[in-house]
């Protein structure tokens, strides 16, 4: 198959389209304003539907009508306007519905940078929006998998009647490489009978709600959506691991940041040091058996985490090492993003402190 | 011979509303229904009731309901008409959810032309959360966050809506009404039709507030609320037609 060069925000939205999405609504943000600017030509193209709405907020309001009536909708933006849709992402959450929200992470707090930035790893994977909710959170590391994972969490979200966030950082939107276009082979959805599109032949209502004013039917809810999200923490765990068999080293690290890792895991492997990268593609569910496995290898050592922020997924890596191994952390944050020597002279660094 | 003269609207739910004694939401309620039911829409109509006293119209109104968040619900609404212009899709929402919170997604759904119909009620108080001061609460008028009445050194004047709205391109019709009595009731129903004739014809965005009662917030006898919407609210808010695009002005 022909490859072709693509920028990853522009691939993003063509991915969306590919998937079947028919409504786009977004703000201008910094580093995702090609999203939007792609979407406002091509969804109209494509007999969808395109609004640049007044706010993010508006915007996944606009996302929540267009899914409560069936339609594959999305919205996108990076960390300060994620901050904004928190609010209709919960509702999403607790009315059930579908929906695909991609976050072009920069470097916060507050207004911060438009570099990179993978501080919103908290934000995603623990506390989507207020309640007892969760989001399936899908990272990628390329242009190729970010076009892919659209597809996929287009899927998701029809399956599982729940939102799901592409988490990048900004780097993945601005980089261009080639990348091929997969048909895809079209997944088994349940059929969307709780739409709101007008009355049932037999005259019953559709009503999209996420009030329950009874606290004891609102309890029974919350724990039909715990069930749901037992099941996708069972069957949609994703993750890829590099060379991470009888390594010395295992650097956990997802984005760009896994990209960076190799990088270094290579550089290393000329030393003769056996360094593998275990990268998660899924943020939520996080893939704590398959990381347990390995860090639970006699040959391993220390289990490195690398991230863009002041660490964050590093809690989730000692969820999973569970202290059978040191789990020491590197992070660079506020739109800095770690080189690979860095990262090699932390592994340096770790190898001097076992042998001492 | 018995013959019926009157009963329930195919269009409400035969089901007993949370409503107050005196609260006017159960007569609009019944308008849009006989509306829509008049209009033949009931099968194919969408409301979006955000959060507020009326957040659980979809449980009386017998069409499809969307619930939606505290002001958004201009933006929901905005989600299911782009992406089905074939449906009628109307908003029921309160002051404070229209001229507080939801301030944005009103003004710029209004802009853009939206063409769904807001069925703005305005009782000028916060009924749901127990009678806080609102936008639209008057001017010296007491409520649990203006105990003292309402100040406008320090308050501000309250918003007229439909004439704020009425400024932008985007709005084709807009009326003020209220349900005080049986001749302002039939106007107001009048005034709901329009709203749906146009924009099944696709003009722009169609807007009808209603000067709605709060007895239980007021402090009022549900027919002492009633006389307040006549005698003193409609001087602050003058009933009738704010704009009309079909007529030159």
């Amino acid at each position: 198959m022909q490859k072709e060069l693509w920028k990853g925000n522009e691939a993003i939205a063509e991915a969306a389209v590919r998937a079947g999405c028919r409504a786009y609504f977004g703000y201008p943000i910094t580093p995702q304003n090609e999203i939007p600017e792609y979407m406002s030509v091509r969804m109209p193209e494509a007999g969808g539907v395109f609004v640049q709405a007044e706010s993010e907020i508006a915007a996944i309001n606009m996302v929540y009508g267009a899914a409560a009536a069936g339609v594959r909708a999305m919205t996108s933006s990076s960390s300060p306007g994620i901050s904004l849709k928190q609010e209709g992402i919960s509702y999403l959450i607790g009315a059930e519905l579908p929906a695909v929200i991609v976050n072009m992470m920069r470097g916060g707090p507050g207004l911060g940078t438009i570099q990179a930035g993978q501080a919103d790893y908290f934000q995603a994977t623990r506390s989507p929006g207020h309640g007892d909710g969760r989001m399936i959170v899908l990272a990628p590391s390329g242009i190729q998998e970010a076009a892919d994972l659209v597809a996929e969490a287009f899927d998701l979200a029809d399956i599982y009647r729940n939102p799901v966030m592409i988490l990048a950082d900004g780097m993945i939107g601005q980089m261009m490489e080639p990348i091929v276009w997969h048909e895809r082979k079209p997944a088994e959805l349940p059929p969307k009978d709780w739409a709101a599109l007008g009355r049932e032949g037999d005259g019953r209502t559709h009503f999209v709600t996420s009030l329950r004013l009874q606290s004891a039917e609102n309890e029974v809810f919350n724990q039909q959506l715990m069930g749901k999200y037992q099941q996708i923490a069972r069957d949609e765990v994703r993750w890829e691991a590099i060379d991470c068999q009888d390594a010395q080293i295992i650097i956990v690290a997802y984005g760009t940041t896994a990209r960076i890792c190799q990088s270094a895991a290579r550089k290393l492997k000329q030393e003769g040091i056996r360094v593998g990268v275990f990268r998660p593609i899924g943020l939520w569910p996080y893939p704590y058996e398959a990381l347990r496995k390995l860090a639970e290898q006699d040959t391993v050592r220390s289990v490195l985490t690398v991230e863009m922020s002041l660490g964050q997924m590093v809690e989730d890596v000692r969820l999973a090492v569970c202290g059978v191994k040191p789990t020491p952390f590197y992070g660079r944050t506020g739109g800095m993003i770690p080189e690979t020597e860095q990262v090699a002279d932390q592994v340096h660094q770790i190898l001097r402190e076992v042998k001492a | 011979m018995s013959q019926i003269v009157y009963q329930r609207s195919p269009g409400l739910k035969d089901v007993e509303t949370h409503y107050c004694p005196g609260c006017h939401h159960g007569i609009v309620h019944k308008l849009i229904a006989e509306v829509l039911t008049e209009m033949d829409l009931l099968d194919t109509a969408v409301g979006v009731c955000p959060v507020g006293c009326s957040v659980l119209a979809g449980n009386y109104i017998n069409c499809d309901f969307i619930e939606a968040a505290h002001g958004r619900a201009p933006a929901v609404a905005t989600g299911v008409k782009r992406t089905h212009p074939e449906l009628p899709v109307f908003t029921y929402q309160g002051d404070g959810d229209l001229a507080s919170i939801g301030t944005a997604e009103i003004v710029h759904a209004t802009m853009r032309g939206e063409k769904f119909t807001t069925i703005f009620i305005n009782n000028a108080i916060y009924g749901m959360t127990g009678g806080q001061m609102a936008p639209t609460t008057l001017e010296g008028q007491k409520s649990t966050t203006s105990q003292s009445g309402r100040d406008r050194k320090i308050h501000g004047l309250p918003v007229r809506m439909a004439e704020m709205l009425a400024t932008l391109d985007g709005m084709a019709y807009a009326e003020r009404v209220c349900v005080a009595d049986i001749p302002s009731l039939n106007k107001a129903k009048r005034a709901i039709k329009k709203a749906f004739t146009l924009q099944q014809k696709g003009i722009g965005f169609t807007f009808i507030e209603v000067l709605s009662t709060c007895p239980t917030n007021w402090g009022m006898s549900p027919v002492e609320a009633g006389r307040w919407v006549q005698s003193t609210m409609s001087q602050y808010y003058p009933l009738g037609v704010v704009k009309d695009a079909e007529v030159p002005a």
